[in-house]
């Protein structure tokens, strides 16, 4: 009996051996993983502020131009000998469009997404959710492609002007950002406990009572989070913006007129520059504005998040 | 069933009452008498019914698709099975405490106010009161008046349980559902629970399941015994305990099974 014990322990001891061995091979692989991960992420991080404060720094560039100014043509030199690199327009238009883009699907997202959960569930599961995955997965052009065929005109019809302008690229914004807000923002909604339902149900509200003070109350940090994640996708896309904002680097007067955004000035400049050269190195400072508006919704968001669990 | 006495001015009356769940049959003929400002204890092994017995007379199974309800519930001279009666309507008359304290996720405050809130009462004065007499009611003033707009997730599970009755009784109900209300509590918090009840019968029809032979005993004018959606026996607390008629109720209060 007891010979049998100890066997046994011998026996799992040389089996722990084996798994420890294969154990510390998987936490290697994943360590190597993680340095990996982290080295990228550290030289985009270095790249971008490095070419994108040189601006400033090797080419003389004035920070106060960069955000007030309303000119972009870093090519030449104003009467102080500094480069033209007022980005305010494209400032305006990507917080603009990102602003009336979360302005519009939120709301929308969230209705949908009571619906989904809590008016037609059935409906819902079987037909709203698989329609939204498909959504989600459509590319970013193809969006772009049908705003620029359909929106575009119709918005020519109807108002005066070209069509192009902040009014288009917000359309086309609200619709692709659309499904990935209601996505999030029905499973903030889903994660409201039963309990809680009930509770405010025995109580004595109606449905539309416990919709509204408890469920959306309770699920308000993950709406939220759902509003800027869509936001900041919103703030970053490039491709379907640029096919049907117009591309004038103005500040536009009306939501009509052609506009253009950071990430359209992007993506249109960017093959026209050469490397080193001033214009490419303010191009570079577009991209910093980018990252370090990404940097803030991702902290906005661990924010809500943190003080969700609290 | 037997009802050993005849129960005087009830105000909860339930007659051949049968509930399903699609096909499973899970509340068989079911008369029993609820007396008025009595507290009536609710036992018998899992899955017997209590609960849903319990949510009948509130209509929360309403919420649960595909489930019948036959014969009669009568609530003074409502029969309150009726489609035309308004749940909401109902649930302001008929509070329900849970086993697990389900607080919302607001203040203390808003916790209590909630109810009155959502039945139309704006006035701040008159909330404020609301909230202080039911928080005294429950035995909690002491303890969190300070703290009114501290969010209710912060309390202990005593205090949790305790304000959960505060809110229900905030929306003024007549009768009073209990599901277990001390099952996830400690033996001092459960005490406090449990007192607090007993201060409740001389405003509320209070109708209580419990798992706990001492807390039926301790608290209950009345206990039924459920056994496989069926009412095996009902009757006086001190009777069904020391001198009970059929075997099954023996051995589940001596705790042979259950
Ligand atoms: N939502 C539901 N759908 C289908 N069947 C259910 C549902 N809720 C309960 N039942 C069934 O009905 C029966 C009675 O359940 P109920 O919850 O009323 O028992 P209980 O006496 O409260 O048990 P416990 O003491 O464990 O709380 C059980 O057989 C259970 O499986
Ligand atoms: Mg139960």
């Amino acid at each position: 009996m007891m010979a049998k014990t100890i066997k046994e322990i011998e026996h799992t001891l040389y089996r722990k051996n084996s798994k420890m061995r294969t154990e510390r091979f998987g936490k290697s692989l994943t360590f190597l993983a993680v340095v990996l991960t982290a080295a990228i992420t550290a030289a985009i991080l270095f790249l971008v502020f490095s070419k994108g404060l040189s601006t400033f720094i090797m080419n003389d560039g004035s920070v106060k131009d960069f955000f007030t100014g309303t000119t972009w043509n870093p090519a030449e030199v104003n009467s102080l000998g500094k480069p033209i690199i007022g980005a305010l327009p494209f400032i305006v238009g990507s917080l603009a469009i990102t602003g009336i883009s979360a302005l519009i699907a939120g709301p929308l997202a969230i209705g949908a997404a009571i619906f989904m959960s809590e008016i037609a569930p059935n409906a819902g599961k079987r037909i709203m959710q698989p329609v939204i995955e498909l959504l989600v997965g459509i590319p970013s052009v193809v969006y772009g492609f049908i705003g620029l065929s359909v929106v575009v005109p119709f918005l020519r019809d109807l108002f005066p002007g070209s069509g192009f302008g902040i009014a288009a690229g917000t359309i086309v914004l609200s619709v692709m950002i659309l499904p990935t807000v209601t996505s999030l923002a029905l499973d903030a909604i889903q994660s409201v406990p039963r309990s809680l339902r009930e509770a405010s149900l025995a109580l004595g509200s109606t449905r539309w009572q416990m919709i509204c003070k408890v469920v959306l109350k309770t699920a308000k940090p993950g709406l939220l989070m759902a509003i800027i994640f869509g936001m900041a996708r919103a703030f970053g896309e490039a491709l379907a913006v640029q096919m049907v904002i117009g591309n004038a680097s103005v500040i536009p007067h009306s939501l009509f007129e052609p506009a253009s955004t950071i990430t359209s000035i992007l993506t249109m400049g960017m093959g026209y520059t050469v490397m080193g050269q001033v214009e490419n190195n303010a191009l570079w400072s577009l991209a910093l504005i980018l990252l370090l508006m990404s940097l803030f919704f991702t902290i906005i968001v661990r924010m809500i998040g943190k003080g969700k669990s609290a | 069933m037997n009802v050993v006495e005849s129960i005087e001015r009830s105000v909860i009356q339930t007659e051949d009452l049968q509930f399903y769940y699609n096909t499973h049959h899970a509340l068989k003929n079911i008369n029993l008498k609820f007396e008025e400002k009595k507290i009536t204890a609710l036992i018998g092994p899992s899955g017997c019914g209590k609960s849903t017995f319990l949510r009948t007379m509130n209509r929360m199974n309403d919420l649960i698709p595909g489930v019948r309800t036959e014969g009669a519930i009568w609530i003074g001279n409502e029969n309150i099975t009726e489609p035309s009666i308004d749940p909401v309507e109902l649930r302001k008359k008929v509070g329900m405490v849970f086993q697990h304290a389900s607080v919302f996720p607001f203040s203390i405050y808003e916790n209590i106010a909630y109810g009155p809130r959502t039945h139309g009462e704006r006035n701040k004065k008159v909330l404020d009161e609301i909230v202080e007499e039911n928080l005294r009611a429950a035995a909690l003033w002491d303890e969190v008046k300070d703290h009114l707009d501290h969010p209710a997730t912060g309390l202990s599970g005593g205090q949790q349980q305790r304000l959960t009755i505060a809110r229900t009784l905030a929306t003024k109900p007549e009768i009073l559902l209990m599901d277990e209300p001390t099952s996830a509590l400690d033996p001092i918090s459960t005490a406090k629970v449990e007192d607090l009840i007993r201060t409740l019968k001389e405003r509320y029809t209070i109708i209580i399941v419990t798992h706990n032979m001492q807390q039926a005993a301790r608290i209950s004018d009345f206990t039924a015994f459920f056994l496989n959606g069926e009412v095996k026996e009902y009757g006086q607390t001190a009777t069904l305990f020391t001198n009970p008629l059929f075997s099954e109720t023996k051995d589940y209060i001596a705790g042979k099974f259950g």
